[in-house]
């Protein structure tokens, strides 16, 4: 095993001993500030079979992930076209770029009152809040992705007469991908931001609504279940992403190995 | 092609874009197809903003609000800088250390700081400590990251030189690891000073007793949509604000850089 993963396994094994020493064995951190392994472990197991916060733990999970792939998934569909517009058109980034300039200082979770006064606290509001938060990051990357192609790149499939859809789908997209997806792995890390904090802010169901009646509850190992459960959603879903672009940019670079 | 276009165009088209913006709102809100309380004019959130200026809502006047809020801002950031910059910095060069936090830091930095709340209110309570703490928890990552890149990126034919030239080790620290890092690092702060700043505002709307994010949650319960909008246009100024000010000492940084060499 190479020494950086024994260093780091020796790590998260010391801190959990220590976790469990301090916690436990010695009783140092009171159990009212931070919860002890058995109290987070029976934290767990109340989410996972009598639920909590209005429903189990799978049922929050769903929610929570299904509210910021939906999101997301919106962002990406309305991002990246406009992204790609304005990186192609210098007209269309006179026009647009100005509006961006006065939005994009307030930052998305500000958002979050607006959104629920419009929308109330179901699932539309979380949408528009988690759409808002990730369609600025695509759109900046996508745009920036296309401004970075190679000039004799453009002019080649320009002068090929290349009609303009294929152009599209087969320059613009695959020549700036390589900067879409870092656009989309900044939207994902914005999306799971921004849910949390509209589902703290308040909700029905989902990680956030967990969270928030835990702190009301004065029920921290609760509230650590939950912070994990956040962690690994986050972690999941930008390790699921990684895959993605993996595939599509091997796609990539092998076009371009075959045409230079 | 990618036409080209004049400077005049280019501006003419921006105003026509902002202009649309502003009219497609305006029209929105004076067509009666929504109620003006949930879309006030643009005309209204100015007026809104103007009277907040020195008008108390929800225990305080806007700049006083702004001013809590920044406070809060402020030590929360500093402090991620004073202990980030360091960790990242001794990271970068003491490999033990670096495999020695880097995985604690990598799963804990998949919590979305904003997770921290529950914790930070139960630890230091909804005035002042909980929210630093969230601000804490949304800028120390990228203080950390760049700093320990900044000293990663360290061209060693530089270490090595002082090196054989006898450098004492605290000198070699001083005069060649840490101006190598700078730009990283002031890039890193930018970066942390956005998070923190967008932090901010979400602990405010979750806990505080006062700061805009708070005038903003009274706004949205008491159904102000001007007040909500004018809290969002004082907050995207302050964010602007504190961008510009970094960025601007990130270029008087390279200019001195520039000037060095």
């Amino acid at each position: 095993m190479p020494r950086r993963v024994t260093i780091g396994f020796a790590t998260i094994f010391t801190v959990l001993v220590l976790w469990l020493m301090l916690s436990t064995v010695l009783a140092v951190i009171p159990s009212g500030r931070f919860p002890s392994p058995a109290e987070t472990w029976s934290a767990l197991v109340h989410v996972s079979g009598r639920g909590y916060g209005g429903g189990d733990l799978m049922m929050h999970v769903y929610n929570s992930l299904r509210l910021v792939v939906m999101g997301f998934l919106f962002a990406i569909f309305t991002g990246v076209p406009l992204g790609l517009l304005m990186g192609w058109s210098r007209r269309a980034e006179a026009l647009i770029n100005p509006i961006f300039l006065i939005i994009r200082p307030i930052p998305p979770l500000a958002w979050i009152p607006l959104a629920i006064l419009w929308l109330g606290l179901g699932d539309a509001a979380k949408i528009m809040v988690i759409w808002f938060s990730a369609f600025v990051p695509s759109v900046i990357n996508t745009y920036a992705g296309v401004r970075n192609i190679d000039r004799p790149m453009l002019e080649a499939a320009y002068m090929l007469g290349m009609p303009r859809l294929r152009f599209v789908s087969e320059v613009l997209i695959p020549g700036a991908s390589p900067m879409i997806f870092t656009g989309l792995r900044l939207s994902l890390q914005a999306s799971w931001t921004t849910l949390v904090a509209a589902e703290l802010v308040g909700a029905f169901y989902g990680i956030g609504r967990v969270l928030n009646v835990a702190q009301q509850d004065l029920y921290p190992g609760m509230i650590l279940v939950g912070m994990i459960a956040v962690a690994i959603l986050g972690w999941g879903t930008t390790r699921a992403l990684g895959v993605v672009e993996a595939r599509a940019l091997r796609w990539n670079t092998a076009a371009l190995a075959a045409k230079g | 092609m990618q036409k080209s276009i004049s400077l005049t165009e280019s501006i003419i088209l921006g105003c026509i874009g902002l202009i649309g913006f502003i009219g497609l709102w305006h029209g929105l809100s004076v067509s009666g197809l929504f109620p003006s309380v949930f879309l006030p004019s643009p005309i209204e959130v100015y007026d809104r903003f103007m009277v907040l200026l020195d008008r108390r809502f929800a225990g305080a006047t806007l700049p006083a609000h702004m001013l809590a809020s920044f406070e809060r801002f402020a030590y929360g950031f500093i402090l991620a800088a004073v202990i980030g910059i360091p960790l990242g910095l001794l990271m970068g060069w003491y490999q033990l250390l670096d495999e020695i936090v880097s995985p604690l830091f990598d799963a804990l930095r998949f919590v979305a700081p904003i997770a921290w709340v529950p914790f930070a209110a139960l630890w230091f309570g909804t005035g002042i400590g909980g929210p630093i703490m969230i601000i804490f928890a949304g800028a120390f990552p990228p203080c950390v990251i760049n700093a320990y890149r900044g000293a990663k990126f360290v061209d060693p034919r530089l270490i090595e030189a002082a090196n054989m030239l006898g450098t004492p080790s605290h000198r070699v620290i001083r005069e060649v690891l840490l101006p190598s890092s700078v730009p990283s690092i002031i890039s890193g702060l930018r970066v942390s000073a956005g998070l923190g700043w967008q932090s901010l505002v979400g602990a405010e709307l979750i806990v505080a007793s006062a700061g805009v994010g708070y005038m903003m949650v009274q706004g949205q319960a008491n159904i102000q949509t001007h007040t909500v909008m004018a809290g969002m246009v004082a907050i995207g100024l302050v964010g602007l604000a504190l961008d510009s000010a970094l960025r601007l000492v990130e270029r008087i940084i390279q200019r001195r850089r520039g000037l060095d060499q």
